[in-house]
């Protein structure tokens, strides 16, 4: 028996970037607001302590900070002929848990998409015809990049991205990616300095003909102050960002740059380690309610609110959708259904060149501080004579050197033994690897959807995922592999190892907590399970913010995106729908 | 609606569950800091086994001591402490898979899917041990630790392989993944969970450790990093540049 709890204006499912972003802009309009989230309170002073958070033990390997599969899983397969089998711990990607949510323990690499990639459908179509996307399920965003531009520029000022523009307002600027769409202003803060990695990359990336940039950052070089007021510190390169908090105030995340201003806000109330179960709809399905939701003791409440904000990591947000009904669940055989469908994730592949003579101190480092060549992302090169679409942005960012996970060997080398310790001890210092982070684009068997025989702690199913590499994603990562290998060659190491992309996608070794998809944005409510404003179709006053949204993944990671999305989504209630509660802000 | 309302209607279960961060908690108006409320690990001393039996200690130290040799660029595994490494790992919630999905059906999976065994990780190290040295002895007669370091290898490298079966629910060359990964969490980790010791894996690659701020040496390129490791218990290796 839930216990009913007084109605609130809002509710929002989950607090992190999208949550507290969303609740801090809805807050200054006056509404009584409630965030709900499962895992616990989190700040950096207590929890990122810096007298214990360089523990790659307790938090790299036995991922203190992240959600564990006890707590919730998710099955796997990679088609739908075989049987999903639970991931019984969290391998290929490490979904957040507690405040501040994924945003605690990303690398900050913070990207705008670009603008073709907003209207991929549109643009690939026009440009290649409708025959290349055959095997493809690309959709429109049913927004534009010009018209996210605003909100990526807030989402950058509140983050205090470094980096350099490449374009302002169609000007190509020296120093930036010349590849970028146009943008209002720069950064605002200055790219960092580079470590000896990044700055031999660019070198080799300039003399095979590239242009290298500096990768914009979450990473502070200087410190500064965000438009909330709130002080933040300048990065340390201490090589602790991913999966770590920050000790040191220089990464952006909730707890650096929203929660110092949003939890003094007496509107606001933070719910912790209360776990939403379900969105309550009305009789007729196509009000929300509210949430019921179970706090540590077991015991159930009822939270009655006039909006639901959904902003959990990208697959609760679907799995909550799903186990909600919220929106047709999607069908691969008929590809009728919204919820669920356009899964995508990210198409990784690495090069390691390996040195005689160098000292590259790896340890020197931070999750975004290094260089990127965009010259192969997206559609900024003409694809009229390769058999793919897609690309990825070819990135020199050595996020560590700890040494639990980061112990390169040449090929052949044995994984114990005296050989392997020579060659552990040699190769630490004078070997370096960089990525090829590939788009990953929908096709119509990969998808999100309830599993029929595993079950949470509560009973109700897990969330299922079926997914493999489309074949356009595996010939588009080959072609990227190729020229990450013309840069590597230009290094003239003594060996050149790659690590390609190949089918089929394994749950086991980590690759990207990228996932996006499953309640997609769109124009077309057959073909997306939200409007261009983040708004549920079919029950108006829901809106799922984050990275379920997009409706394929670019070869970026997401995080810029996602916080643009929530300024997005927030200027929309705050403008369009709180004056007309209810109702669909598209007709 | 407010915050007091809501402490209204859940006051009994917020006085029952005041203290400690893993409870339900409402929060406005404020940042809710406390001053020491953080969680500072409990570094492991040695003495003492907690998980192993005197058996598996003594095939333990034999193992760790070939997959990490002693040799002019470190002690052993053994002298590293990363046996007692393992044994606080083994019995505490790694060992116990506490933060894994242990629901059934247990069903043999996709390699894709990874490990779908039923037991826990201290399960596999128990089965494993039996299995492995009843295995030993079958083959060679002799138990592992008496056998040269040549023929110590030469066996570790059939495991590695599957070669050499394992009777049981525990698979070889899994097992051995198991036993090689753990290890080198316990040599490469820092000394605060009882490998490690004294910094030997940190001294030997050149790895700083726990050190927070490198903003000095950015720009020093191709040029080693002048300072000694140091660990989150405080210890400090200081060394001269060049």
């Amino acid at each position: 028996m839930s216990t009913i709890l007084p109605k609130k204006d809002v509710v929002i499912i989950g607090f992190g970037w999208t949550g507290s972003i969303l609740a801090n802009e809805l807050a200054d309009e006056g509404l009584d607001i409630v965030a709900i989230e499962r895992g616990p309170w989190r700040d950096t002073a207590t929890d990122f302590n810096i007298g214990y958070m360089q523990d790659e033990l307790r938090f790299a390997i036995r991922k203190d900070l992240f959600l564990h599969a006890s707590n919730e899983a998710m099955t796997m397969r990679n088609t739908a002929a075989e049987t999903a089998l639970p991931m019984r711990r969290y391998g290929s990607f490490l979904p957040g848990n507690g405040v501040g949510g994924a945003g605690v323990h990303w690398n900050g690499q913070t990207w705008r998409f670009y603008d073709s990639d907003f209207e991929l459908k549109s643009h690939l179509t026009g440009r290649y015809g409708a025959e290349r996307l055959s095997e493809l399920q690309v959709e429109d965003w049913g927004v534009t990049g010009r018209e996210m531009e605003a909100s990526y520029d807030r989402f950058e000022q509140l983050a205090g991205i470094s980096g350099k523009a490449g374009n302002i307002d169609g000007r190509i600027e020296d120093g930036g990616n010349p590849f970028e769409s146009p943008r209002s202003r720069d950064y605002p803060l200055p790219p960092n300095r580079m470590p000896y990695g990044p700055a031999l990359f660019a070198d080799a990336a300039r003399s095979v003909g590239y242009h290298p940039f500096p990768t914009p950052a979450a990473n502070l070089s200087q410190s500064y102050v965000n438009p909330l007021g709130v002080a933040m510190g300048q990065c340390s390169y201490c090589g602790f960002c991913e999966r770590f908090g920050c000790a040191n105030y220089s990464k952006s995340s909730p707890q650096t740059c929203v929660l110092p201003v949003l939890m003094r806000k007496p509107n606001f109330e933070l719910r912790t380690n209360s776990d939403v179960r379900k969105i309550e709809l009305s009789k007729d399905g196509k009000t929300a309610r509210g949430v019921t939701y179970v706090d540590t003791s077991g015991r159930e409440f009822f939270q009655p609110a006039e909006l639901v904000l959904v902003c959990a990591y990208a697959l609760h947000n679907v799995r909550m959708m799903l186990l909600s009904g919220i929106g047709t669940p999607y069908d691969p055989a008929t590809g009728e259904g919204v919820t669920g469908r356009n899964y995508c994730y990210q198409t990784n592949s690495g090069v390691t060149v390996f040195f005689d003579d160098k000292t590259f101190n790896p340890f020197i480092a931070a999750g975004a501080i290094g260089q990127t060549v965009d010259d192969f992302n997206g559609d900024s090169f003409d694809h009229g004579s390769v058999d793919f679409v897609g690309g990825g942005g070819i990135n020199c960012v050595p996020t560590s050197g700890r040494p639990i996970q980061h112990r390169p060997v040449p090929p052949g080398t044995p994984k114990w033994g005296s050989a392997w310790k020579k060659a552990t001890a040699k190769a630490y210092q004078s070997t370096l690897s960089f990525g090829v982070q590939g788009s990953s684009y929908a096709a119509r068997g990969n998808y999100l959807s309830l599993d029929p025989t595993y079950t949470d702690r509560y009973g109700a199913p897990l969330l299922r995922v079926t997914f493999d590499f489309p074949d356009n994603d595996i010939r588009m990562s080959h072609y990227l592999s190729d020229r990450a290998r013309e840069i590597a060659e230009a290094m003239n190491g003594t060996h050149v190892v790659e690590s390609r992309r190949d089918k089929s996608w394994n749950s086991v070794p980590y690759q990207s907590t990228h996932n996006t998809g499953g309640a997609i944005m769109g124009s077309d409510p057959k073909r997306s399970a939200l409007n261009r404003y983040l708004q549920s179709w079919d029950v108006p006053n829901v809106f799922v913010v984050g990275a379920s949204a997009f409706p394929q993944n670019a070869g970026k990671n997401p995080t810029g995106t996602v916080g643009a999305l929530a300024y997005w989504a927030a200027d929309a209630i705050r403008e369009q729908y709180l004056r007309n509660p209810g109702r669909g802000l598209v007709g | 609606m407010n915050r007091r309302a809501f402490l209204t209607t859940t006051a009994v279960g917020l006085v029952a569950l005041a203290a400690g961060s893993a409870s339900a908690r409402s929060i406005s108006g404020r940042l809710p800091w406390t001053a020491f409320a953080g969680e500072p690990p409990t570094p492991v001393t040695p003495g003492g086994w907690h998980f192993f039996n005197p058996r598996e200690v003594v095939l333990m130290e034999a193992i760790v001591d070939r997959l990490i040799p002693a040799d002019d660029l470190s002690v052993g595994g053994r002298d590293a402490g990363c046996v007692v490494f393992l044994d606080r790992q083994l019995a505490g919630p790694f060992g116990g898979a506490a933060r894994a999905y242990m629901q059934g059906p247990f069903q043999e999976g996709l390699k894709t899917q990874g490990y779908q065994g039923s037991l826990t990780p201290s399960g596999r190290y128990r089965a494993g041990l039996a299995a492995f040295d009843k295995a030993v002895n079958d083959k060679l007669g002799a138990r592992f630790e008496t056998l040269s370091a040549d023929q110590q290898d030469a066996v570790l490298t059939d495991l590695e392989s599957g070669k050499l079966t394992l009777a049981g629910k525990v698979e070889a060359s899994q097992f051995f993944a198991l036993v090689l990964e753990n290890t080198m969490e316990g040599f490469f980790g820092d000394p605060v969970h009882g490998g490690n010791r004294d910094m030997a894996s940190w001294k030997m690659i050149g790895f700083p450790g726990a050190r927070y701020d490198y903003r000095d040496w950015v720009d020093q390129h191709d040029k080693p990093y002048p300072r000694g490791p140091v660990s989150i218990l405080g210890n400090i290796v200081e060394q001269q540049a060049g």
